[in-house]
């Protein structure tokens, strides 16, 4: 059942995307237009939408960061966080 | 106050823990298996708040069963997720998986119940040195070394928490265990020039609480371990050590302020190494790391507000966590890989080991409905009010990274994404075994249950009156639209940037490194300069001490052969004979060494309580 559900809903990807971006849309909508700010804590979240480019530049920052920590070469040499699986078998 | 009616769930799995070899095969023998944890669940559900097993040991009254309402929740979950854990692991035949498994539950029941000090360090590694085994158990070719690496770094953690203890007894003259003294003198709000404001004796019990929470720099042992553990063995691990630790900080380092930034650090620390790892139960290690982060800001922020967040984070981490690991163990049980270049597209072969897992990604990434959306945002919003706008957008931030890790990256690069598997791998691949589907579908309910059905779990948290006045705001439209739009602009950010994402074959350097490399170092050291050194002694021995000594002897040889032999020959025959019998005990297995010694402990300590 839920093999057939997955593959029913891969079968139909675009529309399925398309049905994400309605979401994703309705969800700023209903901040901006609905949602009460009353509960906000600071004023920089009164801005339209302010969480999802939050949530957005969160997910970009941490990948790009991270990567880069990851495939960055420390100290000038070789070493690098991201090492090979034999690492510590050497 | 002693009351009879109290029985300590510790005594009673270990306990079962030793019955359980005698207990006959088959349906006896998991009929015993479920029903010693359950029992030990009603047990501690029905026990009334109160003080317990009081017993006294030299000049000290030892305090083996406080009940109050912190312990009791952490007890509460404790004992559930036992009953999780042991039925995930019901189809693994080798008792000493479980009788291990028992051993670390009842050492984390003791730390929670324990009054003072004493019974609290002695529990403490009750917990390190049963948890062990679940990594020496799996039988891998790494799992000695690293079992011993876990060993080795508890071990070293266990000492600062008894030298802490040492000298907060020698200062205070007390071993009761209550929110350290100079911790409430600094009470009055965060402020960064508090941050070391305390004593010696407080920050020496506070690094040892904190090395078993995992703060980075003292974190790297936790997924070094779990990553090497045994499929069930991780389950266990994974609930207790970093989540009795939390218990320990909310009780004895409530409000300390160098918590706070330790916390927002390893929850941002376990979500940047989470991005670089490719084997699924490291990255869910690192996102422990990353979980318990807001327990400790949680704990550093210290007020009501914050230790329920910290206890109901807690609380819901175990049993989403807890079902992460079973969910990932699933594949490893069955297919044999953990790691994510050399899985994917699972999904029509293990379809509901994916909807558990998913289930368990939603809950840690906090959507609403599921069982992180009710904890993690108590503490967040217990920030704000402090505040700390830095520590609550941070963890705002590393919040993004959870759903972009466990929600997203874990499901889509093992059931769907490239296909890595190999023919046999993917042959192997199906639903784990019933048992083990139904601890992850127990996890699974009770992780929606605490989502949609809030007085369960703010009905068990310390502070009722902060509780019921958050209960009003956590279903808010505002809370609601924020947490939706963060999380579903991640998954935006995460599709956009899949590529970036693709697993690499590599392992993450961590901390580990300065130990593992320290030890090699240690060995050039043995086995170059010191073995030099030592040459040059034996050979100036031989010359300087050796002749003078032979003569000696042969002297006492003469006088030994002639006089004393006849009166010492029946002493000798004597003292060979035990000397054998001891030869047979020790097999030169280190680790059963170790294993009889903490059986003869735990013997030793139920035979002391009951007296």
């Amino acid at each position: 059942m839920i093999v057939n559900l997955i593959d029913y809903l891969r079968d139909r990807l675009k529309t399925v995307i398309r049905y994400c971006f309605v979401v994703l849309g309705l969800v700023v909508v209903w901040d901006i237009l609905l949602v009460d700010k009353e509960h906000a804590h600071t004023h920089i979240e009164q801005i339209w939408g302010f969480w999802s480019f939050f949530g957005f530049g969160a997910c970009v920052v941490i990948i790009l960061v991270s990567k880069w920590i990851g495939h960055c070469h420390w100290f000038g040499g070789k070493f690098t966080i991201m090492a090979p699986e034999d690492f510590y078998d050497k | 106050m002693i009351s009879s009616t109290f029985i300590h769930p510790s005594l009673l799995l270990f306990f079962g823990a030793l019955l359980l070899p005698l207990v006959p095969r088959g349906t006896v023998r998991r009929t015993f298996l479920v029903a010693i944890p359950l029992l030990a669940f009603v047990l501690t559900w029905l026990t009334e708040p109160g003080t317990y097993a009081v017993t006294s040991f030299l000049d000290w009254n030892l305090t083996f069963g406080r009940v109050d309402a912190l312990s009791k929740v952490f007890a509460y979950i404790m004992t559930l997720m036992c009953v999780i854990g042991t039925i995930y692991g019901l189809h693994v035949d080798d008792d000493l998986q479980h009788i291990a498994a028992w051993f670390y539950v009842a050492g984390s029941l003791g730390v929670i119940y324990a009054g003072d000090y004493l019974v609290l360090f002695l529990f403490w590694e009750v917990m390190a040195f049963s948890s062990v085994f679940l990594i020496w158990f799996r039988r891998g070719p790494k799992s000695l070394a690293t079992g011993y690496r876990y060993l080795l770094v508890h071990t070293f953690g266990g000492l600062l928490l008894l030298a802490g203890i040492a000298l907060h007894y020698k200062a205070t003259g007390e071993i009761a265990f209550n929110l350290l003294s100079d911790v409430t003198s600094s009470q009055e709000g965060f402020s960064f020039g508090n941050l070391f404001n305390v004593s010696l004796p407080t920050f020496l019990i506070m690094l040892g609480f904190i090395l078993n929470a995992a703060v980075p720099p003292l974190h790297a042992w936790l997924p070094d371990a779990y990553g090497e553990a045994t499929v069930t063995g991780a389950v266990f691990m994974c609930a207790f050590t970093t989540k009795t630790a939390v218990y320990a900080l909310a009780r004895g380092c409530a409000g300390m302020d160098i918590l706070v930034p330790l916390g927002v650090c390893m929850a941002l620390y376990g979500v940047v190494y989470a991005v670089l790892e490719n084997d699924s139960r490291r990255l869910l290690a690192y996102h422990i790391i990353s979980q318990v982060g807001y327990m400790v800001a949680g704990c550093g922020i210290g007020t009501a507000m914050a230790i329920n967040g910290a206890v109901a984070h807690a609380f819901a981490h175990i049993l989403y966590k807890g079902l992460l690991f079973m969910g990932c163990g699933s594949v490893l049980y069955m297919t044999g890989q953990s790691k994510f270049t050399e899985l994917g597209g699972l999904y029509k072969k293990m379809p509901r080991a994916f909807v558990f897992t998913m289930i368990g990604g939603l809950s840690i990434s906090a959507f609403p409905l599921f069982s992180g959306f009710v904890s993690k945002s108590m503490i967040v919003a217990a920030g704000f009010e402090e505040h700390l706008y830095w520590a609550g957008f941070l963890l705002m931030l590393a919040s993004a990274g959870t759903f972009l890790h466990t929600g997203l990256k874990v499901p889509y690069f093992i059931w769907f994404g490239k296909n890595n598997c190999s023919k046999e791998t993917w042959e192997k691949a199906a639903d784990p075994p019933a048992n083990m589907q139904w601890a992850m579908g127990i996890a699974a309910f009770l992780c929606i249950f605490i989502g949609c059905y809030v007085p369960y779990l703010y009905g068990m948290l310390p502070n009722q009156e902060e509780a019921h006045h958050y209960a009003q705001l956590v279903y808010g439209s505002y809370h609601v639209s924020e947490t939706l739009q963060i999380l579903l602009f991640t998954a935006v950010g995460f599709f956009l940037l899949l590529k970036k994402l693709k697993p690499e074959p590599t392992i993450s350097v961590d901390m580990d490194w300065f130990y593992r490399m320290g030890g090699r170092g240690f060995y050039w050291l043995a086995s170059k300069p010191i073995q030099s050194v030592d040459n040059g002694v034996n050979e100036g021995y031989r010359y300087l001490g050796l002749y003078p000594l032979m003569t000696m002897a042969r002297f006492w040889s003469w006088f030994d052969w002639n006089a004393i032999d006849g009166v010492v020959d029946g002493i000798a025959r004597s003292v060979r004979g035990l000397g054998s019998l001891g030869r047979r005990l020790q097999s030169g297995w280190l680790q059963s060494s170790l294993f009889y010694a903490a059986s003869a402990v735990a013997i030793i300590l139920i035979v002391y309580v009951l007296n």
